[in-house]
């Protein structure tokens, strides 16, 4: 055991940061909270990294020439989350590339890899209807083979940002007589296909993240599918545990603590500082603490996969406590802020007055907003279900 | 021992249901608050001529003669309504300024007006220093003359929109934080030197930031002895926070009802979700903090009138457990609703966003955490 960096470790350290510091988009430093961005704004990043070749650090070869340790990954995003620098998107790079350079065909991987990595393509997830959420497996959308080509009918929900996708990933059934596993095909849609249609779903804090897809007569050409017809839950299953892994963001929630203690010393109670308040400071150590016990767990489990064996279930872990403290965080800044939680940002418009300091500006929507996090990725309460089969046997 | 409501009592609640059933649904409160003005002034002007503004006014100054239990009646359903109008700040916050401090000139004056819906207040005390001490205070007003000038900066002032008075607190004396020298005035919104910017918030209501410079009031602005005004404020905001308990359940009892609903209803793995004891257990225990809200608004609203200490405690208690509560209920609402319970077109989310807020208001559970500590 040991927990001291190597001096190859700390010398990447420094090659990351100076890397970051001239390279970050300005205008998208530290990005406040429900501010409207653009598609370029989401990009913007994900293209100088690409650029780089630093973008995908967890691919094989030969689209990853970088041979980055876990532990060197654990400080790449370490000095994100410190410089804030805007997140990549996971729908291309950590969901459907994966599964079609592991599943997909050479032509396949031809046609679709380039896209996603030069951030040319804009991918969304479509895999929850409404009648089929927690229990995916259960998913209605219907493909019929006519030729070479399937027909899609049905709908999907809560594609997140699917307003700026140009395609789409979706699970649909292909076998209704099957058992539920297995009749689902993983396809591979152009959102510009005729009958595809897009409605905006406004979440309760006033922003506009998910989306309804309808799919009407769809014709979806076969050689989009990726591996056999009815086994696309080999797929899905692979890429729910890739979603899982980024889940628990302790370098982002460190360096939203950071932004939290900045913000108490600013805030007054009686005429001293909150962050000088006994009860507050209290709050903001268990917290910490929390997160420290969750970057260990974190920790272990890279060098588990660094010995060899792949992220278990206890990537579970991961998922439930990384989520609990990101939501205790929104809370803690909520309660900081005051009456000044109380103003409506509205995130669809621009320049509206503003009352109170800069840092207080959507908290109380932060803190609503962020309520999807234990309930998207599998609910906290199916991966407890999880652990409690697979982990404890129960 | 008795906690049961007399005829009269449950004849105003019934005529309140009626209200909100006949034009507060649920659609039409999600159009008033995107829309322009943000209320409805014919509503306003409903709740008034139905008696509900003046329930806990004296008779002799237009209203009902109702007390602290025909409040709790009026704002518990309300909060099932989601009602946005400023009952808070009129009939509970302005018209209780005005009972317990207003001279009887003031009151002949002004309550009649207030019960009748035809002059609206708000309650302008927070400043941005100040946080949730009452006392924490620098707006100033001077003597001049016969009466005195204005001069401050107050926060998210609720309601303020809507209003044609402002209830101002002020120092008139001593430093910063003192429990002496604070005074309280009533000042027309339009007076020249009060300038108003206003804004929706997050649960739906309006705010506005109040900045008052050299404001002139007559003598006649002040309430209660110059200097004189923290017991009353003190007092009137523990009303309010008895008033927001009875909000808060009524919220929580619809959160609730909602979500056991929908767990019966809602059906994953071949199976109602409201099957799985995980949930089950969920659900017992955001029931179990909605009984203890109940009681615990049951009991502030009962001890309004106890001697101060007592008083106080009761309020701080009462809202660190609606503020404990009304988080819980209102997160596991949500998670429960799974994605359906984020969206905007659910009211879930609205709920949740008004339970939310009520803990910020008249400090939250925090600041009672303290203040009952600090009385026992
Ligand atoms: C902001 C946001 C973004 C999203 N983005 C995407 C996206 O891009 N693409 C996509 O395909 N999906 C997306 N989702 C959908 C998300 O994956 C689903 O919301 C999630 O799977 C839960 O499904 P549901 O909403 O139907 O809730 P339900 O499955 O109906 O769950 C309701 C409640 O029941 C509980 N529950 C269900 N089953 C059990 C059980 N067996 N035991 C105990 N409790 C149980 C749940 O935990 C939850 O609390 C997104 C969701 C949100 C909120």
């Amino acid at each position: 055991m040991d927990l001291n960096y190597t001096a190859e470790d700390e010398a990447f350290r420094a090659e990351v940061r100076a890397f970051i510091e001239q390279n970050q988009p300005q205008h998208l430093k530290g990005v406040k909270r429900g501010e409207y961005r653009t598609k370029e704004d989401f990009l913007a990043w994900h293209k100088i990294l690409y650029k780089k070749g630093w973008l995908v650090p967890s691919w094989p070869a030969p689209y990853n020439t970088l041979s980055w340790t876990p532990t060197q990954k654990y400080i790449w995003n370490e000095e994100n989350a410190r410089a804030e620098t805007p997140a990549i998107l996971p729908f291309g790079v950590s969901m459907v590339g994966p599964v079609i350079y592991t599943f997909g065909t050479p032509e396949q991987k031809a046609r679709f890899i380039p896209g996603i990595l030069s951030g040319e393509v804009w991918w969304c997830q479509g895999y929850s209807e409404p009648g089929a959420g927690s229990d995916l497996a259960s998913l209605k959308t219907r493909a019929v083979r006519e030729g070479d080509h399937y027909v899609v009918n049905g709908q999907k929900t809560w594609t997140t940002l699917a307003q700026f996708a140009d395609w789409i990933f979706v699970l649909v059934r292909t076998d209704p007589n099957a058992k539920a596993q297995e009749g689902i095909t993983f396809l591979l849609c152009d959102m510009k296909t005729p009958g595809i249609t897009v409605k905006p779903i406004i979440t309760m804090d006033g922003s506009h993240e998910v989306n309804e897809v309808w799919f009407d007569n769809v014709k979806v050409p076969v050689e989009n599918r990726i591996h056999e017809e009815n086994k696309g839950w080999t797929c899905a299953k692979f890429l729910l545990s890739h979603e899982r892994a980024g889940i628990a963001g302790v370098a982002r929630s460190k360096n939203a603590i950071g932004r939290l203690k900045q913000m108490l010393a600013m805030e007054v109670v009686d005429g001293g500082k909150l962050i000088d308040d006994a009860d507050f400071e209290r709050k903001v150590a268990e917290l910490e603490i929390d997160l420290t016990a969750l970057e260990f767990t974190e920790l272990r489990t890279l060098a588990a996969e660094q010995a060899g064996k792949g992220p278990g279930l206890e990537s579970s872990i991961l998922k439930i406590k990384g989520t609990e403290i990101q939501q205790r965080i929104t809370e803690l800044t909520l309660e900081a802020v005051g009456y000044y939680a109380m103003p409506f940002a509205d995130p669809l418009a621009h320049n509206e007055f503003a009352p109170g300091p800069d840092y207080a500006e959507g908290a109380a929507q932060h803190y609503a907003n962020m309520r999807k996090t234990s309930i998207y990725g599998g609910s906290n309460e199916i991966q407890r279900n999880i652990i409690a089969k697979m982990v404890l046997g129960l | 021992m008795d906690f049961s409501f007399t005829e009269e009592q449950t004849l105003l609640r019934n005529s309140v249901q009626k209200l909100i059933q006949s034009s507060y649904d649920f659609e039409t409160r999600r159009k008033v608050a995107k829309s322009e003005a943000g209320w409805r002034k014919e509503i306003w002007q409903q709740i008034a001529n139905d008696g509900l503004i003046g329930a806990a006014i004296p008779e002799d100054f237009g209203g009902l003669g109702g007390g602290a239990v025909e409040t709790m009646i009026v704002m518990e359903e309300f909060g099932r309504g989601l009602v946005i109008e400023p009952y808070l700040q009129n009939a509970v916050i302005a018209a209780g300024f005005l009972k317990a401090g207003g001279s009887t000139k003031q009151k002949e004056e002004l309550l009649p007006a207030i019960a009748g819906g035809e002059s609206t207040y708000a309650f302008a005390y927070a400043e941005p220093q100040g946080r949730y001490n009452l006392a924490d205070l620098t707006t100033k007003a001077t003597k001049s003359g016969n009466g005195y000038t204005l001069n401050g900066y107050k926060a998210v002032v609720l309601g303020a929109p809507w209003a044609d008075k402002l209830i101002v607190t002020a120092r008139t004396g001593g430093d910063q934080r003192d429990a002496k020298g604070v005074s309280v005035f009533i000042v027309d919104k339009n007076a020249k030197g009060v300038t108003t910017r206003d804004y929706p918030t997050v649960d739906g209501l309006r705010a506005s930031e109040v900045t008052l410079e050299n404001v002139a009031v007559g003598a006649d602005a002040l309430i209660g002895g110059e200097g004189e005004g923290l017991p009353l404020i003190e007092r009137v905001s523990d009303e309010a926070i008895a008033a927001l308990s009875a909000e808060a359940i009524g919220a929580m009892k619809v959160l609730n009802d909602t979500t056991v609903e929908y767990c019966k209803t809602r059906k994953q793995f071949g199976t109602p979700i409201g099957k799985f004891q995980v949930l089950q257990h969920r659900m017992v225990d955001m029931f179990m903090n909605y009984e203890q809200s109940v009681s615990i608004t049951y009991m502030v609203t009962l001890k309004l009138e106890e001697e101060e200490a007592e008083r106080k405690k009761a309020a701080s208690a009462a809202k660190v457990q609606i503020g404990k509560a009304g988080r819980f209920i209102g997160q596991q609402s949500v998670q429960l609703h799974g994605g359906m319970g984020m969206t905007d077109e659910l009211n879930v989310g609205h709920y949740f966003k008004r339970l939310t807020m009520i803990d910020t208001q008249f400090g939250n559970v925090d600041h009672h955490l303290k203040r009952y500590a600090s009385l026992s």
